[in-house]
């Protein structure tokens, strides 16, 4: 009981000083002005630099879809030339062949799978569209099936994906978002309305709100940073009336002519996507898979020995290597020059402190420990700290405006989060208190007879 | 209150040793005023340090308020410090940058006591000296005189033990010195014990008891019975 009651005098105690230090730091960046102004922007600068190259890095890095990343897998098979393995790192194909996305499609041993591919969609609206004039304009959309829906979640505000009957019956369906909504039908509920793509009219089932994977995993090799699309239809449709894939397309041996001829060769332009509900679902797929493979090359296709990958978000975002190197040296860089800033910031500091022996060398004479200066001092490099922080924070605003200006394909992912500004304070605190480590120390070295007899 | 048996000061370096202080005994008793003189250099600001338990000393007893200070943590020492000793020093050694309400309340933070009772004790203490109005003052808008009056109410805030003053009016003119002297009187008439170190000895000899210090010796001491608040020209008599 009474070890509680001292616990419980010992917590209040520490709080009460811990406001009294705050109080005093507070105080001493008034002291000196130009001091302060230089240490506070000196960190400021170096938050600043890191957080923006770090913010860039954090969120291309991140992953785009956490609560289900573990189970949505990338589809990868090794269809490549015998010769030449895909690309110089020895990397599977990133994409897949129109005969393994249809034949996996038909398979359908997944719990949800989906192939896709890019398409360019020039959208025609009606000539008067509920009283505006909108101008024909050319948009990207993709070509999938229904199941894209209920794997990567794009939240819906009117109505909702086509179904697999509609996929199997290449029905003239879409789903277009917010913004394609807000343009042709001034964002009011257009399920069941008609939009013409191409000289085609598809009946809209839904529509999405807004949604901007900040990185789109689902298809990084035609752009990971690129907007999201306009409107979806089902690859069955695209395949029927022959839309061409604006995205990549890589092929290792020449196609037969014509449209069926590209469609039967082994030429990789669709992107394919599975989800497996447990480690079990994901084994037994992958078996699967290296059977499917093994027959073909029976069949005389796949030349290269039996390889398969079914890498889930993350791993294929690091596989894919979205994260490039320049991006590393980059951050790498800037935490240098916020290592920079923090020598500069310990001098200061330590010009700072050591100006304010006399008041120290008085505090150990009133009855302070050295523990308790160092902790007085430590708290006031904090608060540099948290002013440098938020200088830095504002700079890092500006910085990210900056890099959206200049590139861009970062418009998603240079945008500052609450992680972002809590880590940039949390940063800004941990520096100035590391800087402040020897300068504290220095400054409760004072001897406080000889301050006193010198004041 | 304050006894030091023996004690000895030894300043080393690699090629000499000084000797600050050597075979310094002194026992000053509650509620005495107690004066120490010498000439520069004798070694008695050394003393009041080791006092003031802001040096260690090399050899020798002290013990303060019954307290065996040898062998003490930096913690202890300044715990302490801060709950026995009240020091006024030459300089006044305000914070600039705080007001008189703060400055007072420094020793005060550091023993720990909640809000409400720091509260009335700087308001108290001011009150003593006579700045009870000027709580919001900043030290640069004081006098000298009224400086070191905030010294002594922060030197009272914590109710000490002992006060030690270390040439308390050594910045004042003659005036402001009067009346800080005369306020040092009245809180020994009040019961304070005072141990004050000054080279004046029209100041020492308003003390109750002088010691001489000399190359680190006491080497004489004077008890002084005297009138207090009469005591200037009584202790000029005795002294010659």
């Amino acid at each position: 009981m009474w070890s509680l009651h001292k616990l419980r005098t010992a917590e209040n105690e520490t709080t009460t000083m811990f406001g009294y230090y705050l109080k005093l730091g507070l105080k001493s960046l008034r002291r000196n002005p130009v001091l302060t102004a230089l240490m506070v922007f000196g960190i400021g600068l170096g938050i600043a630099a890191s957080m923006t190259s770090f913010t860039v890095f954090y969120l291309m890095g991140g992953d785009p879809i956490p609560w289900k990343s573990d189970r949505l897998h990338a589809v990868q098979v090794d269809n490549w030339d015998a010769n030449e393995a895909f690309d110089d790192k020895g990397r599977l194909p990133d994409q897949m062949t129109y005969i393994d996305a249809k034949a996996l499609m038909t398979a359908a041993k997944a719990d949800r799978q989906a192939a896709m591919f890019k398409v360019a969609l020039p959208i025609q609206p009606a000539s008067e569209m509920d009283g505006r004039d909108v101008k024909p304009y050319l948009e990207i959309g993709r070509a999938t099936y229904a199941d894209f829906f209920a794997m990567f979640e794009p939240p819906f505000q009117y109505g909702g994906p086509w179904n697999a009957e509609q996929d199997a019956n290449s029905a003239r369906v879409t789903v277009i978002t917010q913004e394609t909504n807000e343009k042709l039908f001034g964002g009011a509920d257009s399920v069941g309305r008609t939009v013409r793509f191409n000289n085609v009219e598809y009946t809209v089932v839904g529509v999405l709100a807004h949604w901007q994977p900040r990185v789109k995993f689902y298809d990084v090799t035609n752009g990971p940073l690129t907007d999201a699309e306009a409107a979806y239809l089902p690859f069955t449709t695209a395949i029927d009336l022959r839309l061409d894939s604006t995205g990549n397309n890589d092929c290792w041996k020449n196609a037969d002519p014509g449209w069926e001829g590209f469609l039967a060769s082994e030429c990789i332009w669709t992107q394919f996507w599975v989800q497996l509900d447990s480690r079990e679902k994901l084994a037994a797929y992958k078996s699967f898979l290296d059977a499917y493979v093994t027959e073909q090359k029976k069949q005389g296709r796949f030349p290269r020995p039996v390889a398969t990958l079914l890498p889930d978000v993350n791993q294929w975002l690091a596989l894919q290597e979205v994260v490039s190197r320049d991006v590393e040296i980059q951050v790498g860089l800037a935490f240098a020059f916020l290592a920079v800033c923090l020598v500069n910031t310990v001098g200061l500091l330590l010009a700072k402190f050591m100006r304010k022996s006399g008041e120290i060398g008085l505090r150990r004479a009133l009855g302070a420990s050295r523990r308790q200066l160092f902790l007085q001092h430590l708290v006031e490099a904090a608060v540099v700290g948290i002013s440098g922080g938020l200088v830095g924070l504002a700079l890092t605003a500006a910085g990210l405006i900056g890099v959206r200006a200049l590139y861009a394909e970062y418009q998603h992912i240079a945008e500052l989060d609450w992680t972002m500004v809590a880590v940039a304070l949390l940063l800004a605190v941990l520096s100035a208190m590391l800087a402040g480590l020897f300068p504290t120390w220095r400054a409760c070295q004072v001897q406080p007879a000889a301050q006193l007899k010198t004041q | 209150m304050l006894k030091m048996n023996h004690l000895s000061k030894v300043y080393r370096t690699h090629l000499i040793e000084t000797h600050a202080l050597r075979d310094f005994s002194i026992h000053v008793r509650d509620g005495e005023f107690v004066a120490v003189t010498g000439p520069s250099g004798s070694g008695k600001t050394t003393f009041l340090n080791i006092a003031g338990l802001l040096e260690q000393f090399s050899g020798g007893e002290y013990f303060l308020d019954g307290v065996d200070v040898r062998g003490m943590n930096d913690s202890a020492r300044s715990r302490l410090r801060n709950e026995k000793i009240g020091f006024i020093f030459q300089g006044f050694n305000l914070i600039p940058d705080l007001n008189l309400f703060d400055n007072v309340d420094v020793p005060l933070r550091y023993r720990g006591f909640n809000a409400a009772e720091r509260k009335r004790r700087i308001e108290d203490a001011l009150a003593r000296v006579g700045l009870s109005a000027r709580t919001r003052h900043y030290p640069s808008e004081l006098s000298g005189g009224q400086q070191q009056r905030v010294a002594i109410a922060r030197a009272l805030a914590g109710s000490p033990k002992i006060l030690l003053a270390d040439e308390p009016t050594g910045n004042l003119d003659t005036q402001m010195a009067r009346g800080v002297m005369q306020l040092l009187e009245e809180l020994h008439a009040e019961g304070a014990t005072i141990l004050m170190v000054t080279h004046d000895p029209e100041l020492a000899a308003r003390a109750q008891r002088n010691v001489h210090v000399i190359d680190g010796q006491v080497v004489d001491i004077h008890a002084e019975p005297r009138m207090r608040g009469l005591g200037v020209v009584a202790a000029q008599a005795a002294h010659g």
